[in-house]
C-alpha cells in the first residue's frame, strides 16, 4: 500500500474543514465500541488477563525463530503449505503462482489488514483477478475505492446515507433503502461470488504454534464462507501473529473480542487444521504464507519492539480522543491511531512516517484500552526523540525549543520574558506558533503579575 | 511540615491567582511555605514533543533548586508527573531523581495523601462544579478521586459529564502542531459540557485552551484553577 503518512497534518485538517460527518460518524461508533470494552473489562480481572497476555506475546516474541520452525513444521504435518515471505514482492510472487497454478479467475477475501500492507488487491487486479471483500464494511470501501479507516471496522467514517447514495448509484436501490435492504443486496452479490470464487484469501487473528491451528474471528460469517467454500485457501499470516500453546487461545480469543467489541466471544471463530481430507468438504489446498515485511527488524530494535504484540483490535483507535476526529484516513497507511502511530515507523521507517508519532496528546488512554499493554505513550515518546535526533522536525520547532530551553535555563531571561509577555501585545500574532494557538483560541491572556512577583506580597501577609 | 512551591511556569503566567491560593490554603493548614526564585519550568514542552537533550538539562536544574525541599507541591497534574514519572526517564539511574520523585505531589493529591485532609471547609455550598479531568493527572499520577472528595465535602456538587475523563486537546506543543485537531477535541468537552458555575481542573494548559475556546464560541462560563476553589473552600 502507499503511504502518504507524511501528509497527515495537513490530511487532518482538510478533512476537518471538508468532511465534518466524518468526525460525527468516527467519534459516534468509536465512543459505543469504547463503552462495550470498558464493561466488557469491568467483568473480569482485566489487569490480570491483560498482564498474563502481555507475558505470552512477550515470551512468543522472545523465542520467534524456535516457534516459528514450529509452527511451519506443524502445518507442514497437516498438509499444509508453508512459505516464507520477506516483502510484498516476495508475497506477491507466491501468490501470482498460486493463481497461474490453478488458473484462478475470482477471489473471495475476508477482511485482513496484512493484505492492505502487502497490496494484494491491486495486485490480483493487475492480473486479471476479480476480488470481492466480504466483509460488509471492507466491501463498501471496496466498491468506493477507499482504504480502511479503522482496523476492526474498515468503514465507519461512513454514515448511513453515504451507503445509500453508494448503493443507489451501483445497484438501483432507493435512496431511503433500510440498512437491512442494503445488507440483503451485498447479501445476494456476496453469496454468489462465495459460490463461484476459486480462492478464498484470509488473514489470521492467530496461528498457533504447538498445532499449526489457524484461528480467525468474525462477526458476519464471511470469514467461514471465504476459507471454506472455495477449492484453495491462502492465509497470510504476520510473524508476530503467532501463538506458543493451543491453549493460549482460550485467553486470547475471548480478550480480543472483549477489547474489540466489547463481546464475550466474536460470533463465529474458525480454527482451521488443514485442507481437506478425502471425503471430507473443504478447500484441498491450504497454503499460509507467513510474512515479514519489516516485523524482524522491529524485533530487534530494543526501544520500539513492545508494538510487535499488537492483535490488531482497535481498542486504542476507539480509545483515542485523536483518532475520533478524524478517523484512519489522513494518518495514510493501513495503521492508523495510536498504534498507527507506533507501528508505521516501525514498519516503514520514520523518514517516511515522520509526523505520526506527533499525532497524540500523550494522554494515555490508548494503554488503558490495549489488550496486552503496549506501553503506547511511551512508544511515540521514544520516536519523537528520534524525530528530534534524525532532524525530522521542523526548523521554526528545532528554533523554538532552543529559545525556550535558553530562556528557561535562566531566571533574570525568565523574568525578562515574563516582562514581555505583558508588555507587547502586539507582535503576538507575527509568531507562527501564537497565531496557531490564538486563532482558534483568541489572544493570550496572562495573569496581571506573574506569581512570582506576587509572592512578595504573599510574605507580608 | 515544609513545602517547597513549584509553581510551574503556565500557572506562573497564567493563573498567578492559584499559587496565591496554594499558599494561603496550605499555610492555613499550619504548612509552611518556600518559593525558591530559581525556578522556572519543569521541561516537559520540551519533553514531549521529543526533544530531550532540553528537557534533560531543565531537569537536572530544577533537581537542584529543589533537592533540599522537605515535600514539593504543584498546582499541576501533568508537571508533577513530569517530575515525579518523567524524570525518572531522562535521567536514568539518577539517585536525586528519584528523590524528588518520592517526595513531589500535585496539591490535591498533598493534601489527601500526605496531610490526611479531606475536608476544607463548607465555601462551596450549593455551588455546582464540572471537573476536567487532566489526563496526566488522572492516568499518570492516579488522581481522581481527591480533587472530587474535596470538593465534595465543601458543599459543591460535581455535575455529570460524559466527556470528563477524556482529553481537551491542549497537549502542549500539539495544540500548535495540529491545531484543527486540538480545537476539534475542545469542542467534543464544550459540547458536552454540563451548565456549571465553575469549570475546573489541576491543569493550567487545559484551562487556558477551553477557556479560550469558549471565549471564542462566546460560551461563558467561570473557569477556574482547583487550587483557587479549594481556598474558597477553605476561606468561604
Amino acid at each position: 500500500m502507499q503511504v502518504k503518512a507524511k501528509l497527515y497534518p495537513k490530511e487532518a485538517a482538510r478533512l476537518l474543514r471538508e468532511h465534518p460527518g466524518v468526525r460525527e460518524a468516527v467519534t459516534g461508533a468509536t465512543l459505543h465500541f469504547e463503552e462495550g470494552r470498558k464493561r466488557a473489562y469491568q467483568e473480569i480481572d482485566a489487569e490480570a488477563w491483560r498482564e498474563r497476555a502481555k507475558r505470552v506475546k512477550d515470551h512468543l516474541l522472545t523465542h520467534l525463530d524456535h516457534y516459528l520452525e514450529l509452527a511451519e513444521k506443524r502445518l507442514q504435518e497437516k498438509g499444509v503449505q508453508v512459505h516464507w515471505a520477506e516483502d510484498p514482492e516476495e508475497a506477491h510472487r507466491i501468490l501470482r503462482e498460486i493463481v497461474a497454478r490453478h488458473g484462478v479467475k475470482r477471489v473471495v477475501k475476508a477482511k485482513s489488514m496484512l493484505t492492505e500492507e502487502l497490496g494484494v488487491n491491486p495486485l490480483l487486479e493487475s492480473l486479471g483477478v476479480e476480488v470481492y471483500e466480504t466483509d460488509l464494511g471492507e466491501y463498501l470501501i471496496q466498491l468506493l475505492g477507499e482504504p480502511p479507516s479503522h482496523i476492526v471496522g474498515p468503514a465507519i467514517h461512513l454514515a448511513l446515507p453515504d451507503i445509500q447514495r453508494l448503493f443507489h448509484q451501483r445497484f438501483g436501490t432507493p435512496l431511503d433503502a433500510s440498512p437491512e435492504a442494503l445488507a440483503a443486496v451485498a447479501r445476494k452479490v456476496l453469496r454468489e461470488a462465495f459460490l463461484t470464487a476459486d480462492l478464498g484469501i484470509s488473514g489470521a487473528n492467530f496461528l498457533v504454534a504447538e498445532t499449526g491451528t489457524l484461528a480467525l474471528m468474525e462477526n458476519e460469517g464471511n470469514i467461514r464462507l471465504s476459507t471454506s467454500l472455495p477449492r484453495v485457501h491462502v492465509a497470510f499470516v504476520g510473524i508476530e501473529k503467532l501463538l506458543p500453546r493451543f491453549a493460549d487461545l482460550a485467553l486470547f480469543l475471548p480478550l480480543t473480542a472483549r477489547a474489540a467489541t466489547g463481546q464475550r466471544l466474536s460470533t463465529y471463530v474458525s480454527l482451521i487444521q488443514g485442507p481437506a481430507k478425502e471425503g471430507e468438504e473443504g478447500p484441498k489446498e491450504v497454503h499460509v504464507v507467513l510474512v515479514d515485511h519489516g516485523r524482524t527488524s522491529l524485533l530487534h530494535d530494543p526501544e520500539a519492539w513492545e508494538v510487535l504484540r499488537c492483535l490488531r483490535c482497535g481498542a486504542c483507535l476507539n480509545a483515542c480522543p485523536v483518532y475520533r476526529q478524524t478517523g484512519g484516513h489522513p494518518y495514510g497507511y493501513v495503521y492508523s491511531g495510536p498504534i498507527g502511530a507506533v507501528l508505521d515507523p516501525g514498519l516503514l521507517g520514520l523518514e517516511d512516517t515522520y509526523p505520526l508519532p506527533y499525532a497524540s496528546t500523550l494522554c494515555g488512554a490508548c494503554y488503558e484500552a490495549c489488550p496486552v499493554k503496549i506501553p503506547i505513550p511511551k512508544l511515540l515518546l521514544t520516536w519523537r526523540q528520534r524525530a528530534v535526533e534524525r532532524g525530522l522536525v521542523p526548523t521554526w520547532e528545532k528554533g523554538a525549543m532552543q529559545a525556550f530551553s535558553k530562556v528557561m535555563q535562566s531566571p533574570s531571561l525568565y523574568r525578562l520574558f515574563s516582562k514581555a509577555l505583558r508588555g507587547l501585545p502586539l507582535p503576538q500574532d507575527l509568531l507562527p506558533l501564537l497565531k496557531a494557538w490564538t486563532e482558534g483560541r483568541g489572544p493570550l491572556r496572562p495573569s496581571p503579575k506573574p506569581f512570582h512577583e506576587l509572592w512578595q506580597e504573599l510574605n507580608k501577609e | 511540615m515544609r513545602v517547597a512551591l513549584f509553581i510551574t511556569c503556565l500557572a506562573d503566567q497564567f493563573y498567578a491567582e492559584a499559587g496565591v491560593a496554594t499558599v494561603r490554603l496550605l499555610r492555613a493548614l499550619g504548612v509552611e511555605v518556600d518559593f525558591p526564585k530559581e525556578q522556572t519550568c519543569c521541561g516537559q514542552p520540551a519533553f514531549n514533543a521529543g526533544h530531550w537533550k532540553e528537557a534533560r538539562s531543565l531537569a537536572q536544574r530544577t533537581l537542584g533548586i529543589f533537592q533540599d525541599a522537605e515535600y514539593v507541591v504543584l498546582p499541576s497534574g501533568s508537571c508533577a508527573s513530569m517530575v515525579k514519572n518523567h524524570y525518572l526517564e531522562l535521567l536514568p539511574g539518577d539517585g536525586e531523581a528519584l528523590g524528588l520523585s518520592e517526595k513531589t505531589y500535585e496539591l490535591s493529591q498533598f493534601l489527601v495523601r500526605v496531610l490526611g485532609v479531606t475536608e476544607l471547609g463548607k465555601g462551596l455550598k450549593g455551588k455546582k462544579i464540572a471537573y476536567h479531568h487532566g489526563c496526566h493527572a488522572l492516568r499518570e499520577l492516579g488522581v481522581k478521586e481527591e480533587p472530587l472528595l474535596l470538593l465534595k465535602n465543601s458543599g459543591a456538587e460535581i455535575l455529570p459529564w460524559e466527556a470528563a475523563e477524556e482529553c481537551c486537546g491542549f497537549g502542549g506543543l500539539f495544540s500548535v502542531k495540529l491545531p484543527e485537531v486540538s480545537l476539534a477535541m475542545a469542542d467534543r468537552k464544550i459540547s458536552t459540557l454540563p451548565k456549571a458555575d465553575a469549570l475546573t481542573s489541576t491543569d493550567a494548559g487545559c484551562l487556558l485552551h477551553l477557556t479560550g475556546r469558549m471565549g471564542k464560541q462566546g460560551r461563558n462560563m467561570r473557569v477556574v484553577p482547583l487550587a483557587t476553589l479549594l481556598w474558597e473552600a477553605y476561606a468561604g
